[in-house]
């Protein structure tokens, strides 16, 4: 029996040496991916990076392979990777298909805009890159945090609910707002707030009469840092918000763009932090 | 020898500058032919894997394998690219310089005949729309399902407007334009709607194919767009006797013994066919059909015969100057080629508009 037992041992190490050894070279594709092989003390196997992958400060200086959704295939391999841990989405196609026939593994996790996503997220991860344990150990660890700030959010009584405009973009002072089915509207349920914006899936194009009867309390928007977005007075002045609750009570909230959406290890942190700007202390 | 001391420009000296002009533009040919292979040569060699074409030859030639990244790199990545970008640099380039000479205008593209508003009508609708095929479809064509939209597209626009503009035989060059504009106008507003209803990970892909890139390109690519562009070159080439007749106008032209009738169409469908393809292939990549042309009749005068292989050898090489920009000047990353030759196209063109009226002012 022991023996039996040894050669079962010795056979599943041999099958998940190879297994091992391929994942000392990760390319790592999304902000929320490389935040959580950061968090999982990975980051030593990390060759490169995408263009959405900002945080930590030190994935910066990892070379960058483009955006996710526009690889070049010689980009990719210049790299020389031997695992590729993806959120969903990375693409071209036509990559793909070169990089499978270069025998780089391709793993492409998850997405899902929820507490339960985050956990699966960082699972599949750990699974993808031979750290299950410490994938665990960081599941449970940013599941308690989670639930800590779910429990937190419960006790607001329905009728204190604020009703949150997610604003992606107020380019020549056109609204582009979230609707449900988003990081954005994830977000906002994470931190107790409801969307304003329940009537249609993605970011869309906002008559200004729309966002009027969406009645908002609070317009949250992405800090881009810098003088790039438009200061909240301008903001607050345009046609479609100035009737709005949110300009009555000057509520505007700026959060960097992959700490709020990046739907990672930083997440619950991210709700919290949100949470407190909508209601205060809770 | 009387024309050659005659200060004024009479006839004979019109045809000595005709002759030289001949005899540069075989010049040219040659140097582009030199720079073309060069082009060819650096594209394969450079790139950002740093793998090495010399190195790779060498263990061809000693009869050794290949390891995976060089074989990957070069046969699967580098050599399927650098046929597209000649194939679709030389029909960009052609295909403009044939609409220019029938639309007897220099600001005339493939465009104009809905080719590219078409194709991108129809690149938007599979992007958009494409969940909605039967999961069959989509598994059978793949990731061809854009391209193929692409085409259908431009072919579905050049023949309405060709039906539009062409009454009892005869189509109005001028007709065409106008619906031509018409026609554009309706497939951006289609679009519109489209990138409307598109989520956000639509709208990314859409803005990706707009800019163009090569980074898809491979054998199959290639091999599907090759022989229908290689014909319609050769098709539109051997148009070049016509185009230079139609110069004078078409009843000229009639006189002259071209069926002008039948040149419209062969010309018309040439382009829809070459930069339908080309479009499909790479997305979109402007200023290659506008500014190549240009170049070459400043150059060497306006004769199609001369202007239409060195616009495809000029086109080829421009496209892939402007690739290995793109693949090279951000690596591990890429820049979109729609952006380099725009970058690069805007200001020579602009310095060339601007040098040629000096020369008028002057």
């Amino acid at each position: 029996m022991r023996h039996l037992l040894l050669v079962a041992t010795a056979t599943a190490s041999l099958m998940t040496a190879p297994v091992a050894q391929a994942a000392d070279r990760i390319l790592s594709i999304g902000g929320s991916v490389t935040e959580i092989i950061y968090a999982l003390g990975a980051e030593d196997k990390i060759v490169a990076r995408d263009t959405t992958s900002s945080y930590p400060a030190e994935a910066e200086a990892l070379p960058d392979v483009g955006y996710m959704r526009a690889l070049a295939p010689e980009g990719v391999l210049s790299v020389n990777p031997n695992l590729i841990v993806s959120e969903a989405g990375a693409g071209p196609a036509e990559t793909l298909a070169v990089l499978k026939q270069a025998d780089i593994t391709f793993v492409e996790v998850p997405d899902d805009f929820s507490a339960q996503g985050i956990v699966d997220k960082i699972n599949a991860v750990g699974a993808a890159i031979g750290e299950p344990d410490a994938a665990a150990t960081l599941a449970d660890k940013v599941e308690g945090e989670l639930v800590a700030v779910a429990e937190r959010v419960a006790r607001l009584p329905d009728s204190e609910r604020k009703r949150v405009l997610f604003v992606l973009s107020t380019r020549g002072g056109r609204i582009m707002a979230s609707g449900t089915n988003t990081a954005a509207d994830g977000i906002i349920a994470l931190a107790g707030g409801v969307n304003a914006l329940s009537e249609f899936e993605g970011y869309k194009l906002m008559t200004d009469e729309a966002v009027t009867r969406a009645q908002p309390d609070v317009i949250l928007m992405m800090d881009r840092g810098g003088d790039h977005g438009m200061p909240d007075e301008t903001l607050l002045a345009l046609p479609a918000i100035v009737t709005t609750p949110a300009a009555e009570t000057g509520s505007v909230v700026r959060m960097n763009g992959l700490y709020l959406l990046g739907f990672g290890p930083r997440t619950a942190d991210a709700a919290l932090t949100l949470a407190r700007a909508l209601y205060g202390e809770i | 020898m009387v024309a050659l001391s005659d200060p004024s420009p009479g006839p004979y000296a019109r045809d000595i500058r005709q002759l030289d002009r001949r005899i540069l533009a075989r010049r040219l040919s040659v140097v582009l032919v030199v720079l073309l292979a060069l082009a060819i040569v650096v594209n394969l060699a450079l790139g950002a894997s740093g793998t090495s074409l010399w190195g790779a030859l060498g263990k061809l030639l000693s009869g050794q394998d290949l390891s995976t990244m060089e074989r990957v790199v070069l046969w699967d990545i580098r050599l399927p690219r650098v046929l597209l970008c000649v194939l679709v640099g030389a029909a960009l380039a052609v295909s403009g310089a044939v609409m220019q000479g029938l639309f007897r205008n220099p600001l005339a593209d493939p465009g104009l005949v809905g080719v590219g508003a078409g194709a991108g009508l129809g690149a938007i609708l599979s992007i958009v729309l494409g969940g909605l095929l039967p999961v069959g479809v989509q598994g059978l064509f793949g990731h061809y399902v854009t391209p193929a939209a692409a085409f259908v597209g431009g072919w579905g626009s050049t023949l309405i407007l060709y039906r539009v503009s062409t009454r009892a035989g005869r189509t109005s060059v001028a007709t065409m334009l106008l619906a031509g504009i018409a026609l554009g106008a309706l497939a951006g507003a289609v679009s519109g709607i489209l990138v409307y209803m598109a989520d956000d990970n639509q709208l990314r892909d859409l803005t990706f194919w707009q800019m163009g890139s090569l980074a898809g390109a491979t054998w199959e690519k290639s091999m599907i767009a090759g022989p229908v562009i290689v014909i319609a070159i050769a098709g539109a080439t051997w148009l070049a006797h016509g185009l230079n007749c139609l110069a004078l106008g078409e009843a000229a032209a009639a006189h002259m013994g071209i069926s002008v009738q039948r040149m419209k169409n062969a010309a018309i469908f040439s382009v829809a066919a070459a930069t339908g393809v080309a479009v499909a292939a790479t997305g979109g990549i402007g200023f290659v059909g506008i500014v190549v042309p240009h170049v070459l009749r400043l150059a060497t005068g306006p004769d199609h015969g001369t202007l239409l292989p060195n616009a495809a050898l000029l086109g080829a090489t421009l496209l892939l100057g402007a690739d290995l920009i793109s693949r090279t000047i951000i690596a591990p990353a890429e820049l979109p080629i729609g952006i380099v030759t725009a970058v690069l196209g805007a200001p020579v063109f602009l310095w060339i508009l601007l040098k040629r009226r000096g020369m008028v002012d002057q």
